[in-house]
C-alpha cells in the first residue's frame, strides 16, 4: 500500500507543475496589477513599486524566480497583505477552514446518510417525499441566501447565536457557518444514498440475506456497504472543496478562512497569494482523491490497489 | 478535527468568562472597517482603512481633533520662515514610544528617510516630494543625509522645502507621516510589524492582527495623553460584506461601521435614522471624457452631455441620498478654499439646460436630425456605478446619443485608464489625501500624466496651477486656484456628478463621535455609555 501511495503522490507532481504554470501565466494575462485601484498611484511611484516587487523583470524571469522559491518551499510575500507572507496567511486561515470543513462534512455525512437510508427504506412513502423535498431545497437554495436567512432567524430574531465574526473559534460562532456549509452537501449525500441504496436493496446477495430471515438492520447495513460507494467517490472532491473554505460563507460570517484568498487574491491581483491558493487546492484535491481510492479498496473487494 | 470536546468546552467557558469581565470592567469598542488594511506600516500605507487604525496606533507631529481639525501632536508648536521654505517644530518632551523610550526628532528624520528610500516601496512618497531632495532620494540618485529633514536637537525638527507649500501641515497629518521606531525595525527587520515586536507612539498599541478577522489594539499607558483616553480596547473588524455588517450592527456586535448597503437605505432610514450619520466627504464622483478622442475633444459635446445630467436624481434616486449632487471639482468645505467654483448651469432650469444642450450638439454636428453619437461608457463592477451609467445613457437619449456599457473589475478598469487606452467615457472618482483644493485640481494638469485620465491639457490651466504651487500668500493662492477651477468647470474634461458622503453607522451608546469632511474618527476621543 505504501508503494501505491508513493507512486500516486509522485505521479501528481507533474499535474501540480502544469497547474502552477498555467495559473501563473493566466493571472498575468489579466489586465491591471497589484497597484491599480481606486487610490491612484503617481506614475513615478508606480515605477519604483514595480522595481521593489520585481514586477519590472521579464515574465519568464519572474516565473523562474517563483519556481526557484517554490522549490525551497517559499510561497513568497503577499502583494496585498504586505505585512504577511503567503505561508503566514495560510498558517492562520487553513486550520480555520479545515476545522469548519471537517465539521460540515461530518454533519452532512451523519444526517445525509441517515436521511437517505430512511428515504430508501420507505421508498415512495410520505417520509421519502419529505426527505427528498427538503434535499431538493437544500441543493437549489444557494448559501448566500441560506447564510443571511439563518442569521436573520437565529441572530437577529431569536438572539441565540452571533450574527458573524470568528471570536477565536468560539463554538457559538461556528454553528451557523458550519450549518450553512453542510446543508447543500447533506442534501446531495441524502439523494446519493437513497438512489444507490434502493438499487442495493434489490441486489441478489441482499435478497439472499432477506430470504435467510436476517433482521432488517443487518440487511440494511450490508446493503449500505455497497451503496455508499458513490457517496465515497463524491466525498473526495467535496471534502477537498469544503476544507479549502468557501468564499461566500467566509465573507457573510466574517470568518478568517482560506477560501476568500482565492477570489480576493485574483481580484486584487495578489499574484503570489493566487499561486499559493492554486497549489493548496491542487494538493487537497489530489490527496482526497487518493484517500477515496484507498477507501474504495476497503469497501469494494473488486477494487485493488496497484 | 483539532479541538476535542473537552478543549472546546474549556474554550467556551473561557469565552464566557472573558465576556463577563468585559461587561464589568473593560470598555471595548467594536469598530467595523469596510476594507482590509494592507499593512500597518505607516510608510507603506495606501488606503483609508489603514488610516483609521494607524491614527490610533501612531501620532504624527500634528493630529486631528474629533472634528478633524489640525491640533498639535508630538509637536507642541511650529514656525515657518517668511519665504515658507523652512519649517521648525518643537517636540513635546513627554512624548513616548509604547516601550517607554522618548520620541525624538531623530525618530522623525529616520522615518522620513525610510519613506523616501526607494527600497521601502512607499506609495505616498510623492506627497512629500516638496521636501528638499526627496524626489532624488526616492529615485535612488540622492543621499539620505541630503533630505531636507534635520534634527536640530532631540526636540527640534527642521524641514527644508523645495517650494512654498501652504498645506504642508495637512501633509504632515497624513498617516504616511507617522514616525516608526527605529530600534524595532533594525532588530526584527520586516517582522517588526508583528504584534509581539510592534512599537508605536500613539494612544493605542497593537496586540493582535489576524487578516480577515480582527485587529485588536489596547490603550498605550506610555502615551502622554493616556489619562484622557477612555476606551481600554478597540477591536477593528473587517466588514467587506455591507449587508452582513448591517446585521452585525443590528445585533449589537458592532458599535460603529463606516459603510451601509445602499440597496437597504430605505430600511436604514426608516428604522435606524438616529444611528445612520451621513456627512459630506472630501471626495468627488465623476465620469471622465477622453479629450484626445473625437468628438470628446470638442468642448461643445462635453458641455452638452453634462447639461443633460440630472445630478439631483443621481444622488437621491440612484444613490439613495448617500451622495450629494456635485457641481464643482473641489468639494465644498475643502481646507480654507471657501466656496468652490460652481458649474455655470447649476441654477438653470432643466428646460434651459436642454435647450442649450440641443444647440451645442447641433453646432457640433450631432443631436436630433444630425449624426447619431455612439459612445461607450466603461465602469468598474458595482451595482451603483452600473445604475449611474444606465441613468446617464437614458438622460443622453434626447441628444440622439446611443450608449453601450462595458463593465470590468476595478483593477482592469483603472489599468485601462492609466494606460490611456482608447475609451470614450469612463467612471472614476477621487478621495482627497489631504485637505486642500490642490489635491483635486492637480488631476487635470498635463504633468499629472497617467493619473490625468481625461488627458486634458491646457497651458493656461497648467500655468495657473504652477503659479499657485509657488504662491506663498494664502489669499492669492486661493484666488489662483479658483481661476483654475473656473477653467476646469468650463471645459469639463471631468464630468462632475456628485460629491461623496461618508456613511457611518454609529451606535447610540457611542459618545464623542463627531461628523467631519475627512471621515476621521480617532478612537482616542470615543467612549461607550
Amino acid at each position: 500500500m505504501i508503494s501505491f501511495v508513493l507512486r500516486r503522490l509522485l505521479s501528481a507532481l507533474p499535474t501540480i507543475f502544469i497547474v502552477v504554470t498555467v495559473s501563473f501565466f493566466l493571472i498575468r494575462v489579466a489586465p491591471g496589477g497589484p497597484f491599480d485601484g481606486e487610490s491612484h498611484i503617481d506614475p513615478r511611484i508606480l515605477e519604483n513599486l514595480k522595481r521593489v516587487y520585481q514586477l519590472d523583470q521579464p515574465l519568464w524571469m519572474q516565473y523562474w524566480l517563483f519556481l526557484k522559491n517554490l522549490a525551497h518551499g517559499d510561497l513568497g510575500p503577499s502583494f496585498f497583505f504586505k505585512d504577511f507572507t503567503v505561508a503566514q496567511l495560510f498558517a492562520v486561515s487553513l486550520p480555520v477552514s479545515m476545522e469548519n470543513g471537517a465539521a460540515a462534512l461530518a454533519l452532512a455525512l451523519a444526517f445525509g446518510i441517515s436521511l437517505g437510508t430512511v428515504a430508501a427504506l420507505r421508498q415512495n412513502h410520505g417520509v421519502d417525499h419529505a426527505v427528498m423535498g427538503v434535499a431538493t431545497i437544500g441543493v437549489t437554495i444557494p448559501n448566500f441566501v441560506v447564510g443571511p436567512l439563518l442569521t436573520l432567524i437565529f441572530a437577529l430574531g431569536l438572539s441565540w447565536l452571533p450574527a458573524g465574526g470568528w471570536n477565536n473559534g468560539a463554538f457559538a460562532n461556528r454553528v451557523l457557518p458550519v450549518v450553512t456549509l453542510a446543508l447543500p452537501q447533506m442534501a446531495v449525500i441524502a439523494r446519493l444514498t437513497r438512489a444507490s441504496l434502493i438499487e442495493a436493496l434489490r441486489a441478489n446477495h441482499i435478497r439472499t440475506l432477506r430470504a435467510l430471515g436476517l433482521p432488517t438492520t443487518t440487511v440494511t447495513l450490508h446493503a449500505l456497504r455497497g451503496a455508499l460507494l458513490p457517496v465515497v467517490s463524491y466525498l473526495g472532491p467535496a471534502a477537498a472543496n469544503l476544507m479549502t473554505g468557501s468564499v461566500v460563507v467566509e465573507r457573510i460570517f466574517g470568518i478568517p478562512g482560506v477560501g476568500r484568498y482565492f477570489v480576493d487574491g485574483a481580484l486584487s491581483r495578489d499574484y503570489t497569494l493566487v499561486m499559493g491558493t492554486v497549489i493548496l487546492i491542487s494538493v487537497f484535491v489530489i490527496v482526497f482523491n487518493l484517500i477515496v481510492d484507498i477507501l474504495y479498496s476497503f469497501l469494494d473487494p473488486r477494487v485493488r490497489m496497484e | 478535527m483539532r479541538f476535542s470536546h473537552g478543549t472546546r468546552a474549556l474554550v467556551l467557558a473561557a469565552a464566557l468568562a472573558m465576556g463577563a469581565t468585559t461587561a464589568s470592567a473593560e470598555m471595548v469598542l467594536h469598530r467595523g472597517n469596510s476594507g482590509d488594511p494592507e499593512t500597518l506600516d505607516p510608510q507603506k500605507t495606501s488606503s483609508v482603512y489603514e488610516g483609521n487604525i494607524l491614527r490610533d496606533l501612531f501620532e504624527g507631529l500634528v493630529i486631528h481633533s474629533a472634528a478633524a481639525k489640525i491640533l498639535p501632536g508630538v509637536a507642541d508648536s511650529w514656525t515657518s520662515s517668511a519665504d515658507g521654505l523652512t519649517w521648525t517644530f518643537k517636540l513635546k518632551s513627554n512624548a513616548k514610544w509604547s516601550n517607554g523610550e522618548p520620541v525624538t526628532a531623530d525618530d522623525f528624520v529616520y522615518s522620513y528617510r525610510r519613506m523616501m528610500d526607494a527600497a521601502t516601496g512607499s506609495q505616498y512618497a510623492n506627497m512629500l516630494f516638496v521636501i528638499k531632495n526627496a524626489e532624488a532620494l526616492n529615485k535612488g540618485t540622492g543621499k539620505p543625509e541630503d533630505l531636507g529633514v534635520e534634527a536640530v536637537d532631540a526636540h527640534t525638527l527642521k524641514f527644508t522645502l523645495s517650494g512654498p507649500t501652504p498645506y504642508f501641515i495637512e501633509l504632515l497629518a497624513h498617516q504616511s507621516s507617522f514616525p516608526v521606531y527605529r530600534g524595532a525595525i533594525e532588530k526584527y527587520g520586516k517582522d517588526w510589524i508583528k504584534p509581539e515586536n510592534f512599537v508605536s507612539n500613539g494612544p493605542f498599541k497593537l496586540t493582535e492582527n489576524v487578516p480577515h478577522d480582527h485587529i485588536t489594539i489596547i490603550r498605550n499607558p506610555a502615551h502622554y495623553d493616556a489619562a484622557k483616553v477612555k476606551l481600554d480596547k478597540v477591536v477593528y473588524l473587517p466588514t467587506e460584506d455591507r449587508s452582513a455588517a448591517l446585521r452585525r450592527f443590528q445585533a449589537g456586535e458592532l458599535d460603529m461601521n463606516d459603510e451601509v448597503p445602499t440597496d437597504q437605505i430605505k430600511f436604514i432610514r426608516q428604522n435606524m435614522k438616529d444611528e445612520f450619520r451621513p456627512a459630506p466627504y472630501l471626495g468627488t464622483y465623476y465620469f471622465v471624457f477622453n479629450t484626445k478622442k473625437p468628438p470628446f475633444d470638442d468642448v461643445r459635446v462635453r458641455r452638452a452631455l453634462s447639461l443633460m445630467v440630472d445630478r439631483e436624481f443621481l444622488a437621491e434616486e440612484i444613490w439613495g441620498g448617500t451622495m450629494l449632487p456635485g457641481y464643482s471639482m473641489v468639494p465644498e468645505g475643502t481646507g480654507s478654499y471657501g466656496t468652490p467654483v460652481w458649474w455655470s448651469a447649476k441654477d438653470k432650469s432643466p428646460a434651459d439646460r436642454e435647450d442649450e444642450a440641443m444647440r451645442l450638439m447641433k453646432e457640433a454636428g450631432f443631436g436630433p436630425g444630425g449624426k447619431t453619437l455612439k459612445l461607450e461608457i466603461r465602469y468598474n463592477t458595482s451595482e451603483n456605478h452600473k445604475k449611474t451609467s444606465v441613468a446617464l445613457a437614458d438622460m443622453w437619449k434626447p441628444l440622439n446619443v446611443e450608449v453601450s456599457l462595458v463593465n470590468t473589475d476595478v483593477k482592469t478598469h483603472y489599468a485601462f485608464l492609466r494606460e490611456h487606452q482608447p475609451f470614450d467615457v469612463a467612471r472614476a472618482g477621487w478621495i482627497a489625501d489631504y485637505n486642500d483644493a490642490q489635491n483635486f485640481l492637480f488631476l487635470a494638469e498635463t504633468a499629472t500624466k497617467s493619473l490625468n485620465y481625461s488627458q486634458y491639457s491646457n497651458p493656461e490651466y497648467d500655468a495657473l496651477m504652477a503659479r499657485a504651487a509657488t504662491e506663498g500668500d494664502a489669499a492669492k493662492r486661493s484666488a489662483t486656484l479658483h481661476e483654475a477651477e473656473t477653467i476646469l468647470m468650463r471645459d469639463e474634461p471631468y464630468l462632475v456628478l456628485m460629491t461623496y458622503m461618508s456613511k457611518q453607522m454609529v451606535s447610540k451608546r457611542l459618545k464623542g463621535w463627531e461628523p467631519n469632511t475627512l471621515d476621521y474618527h480617532p478612537s482616542r476621543y470615543l467612549w461607550l455609555e
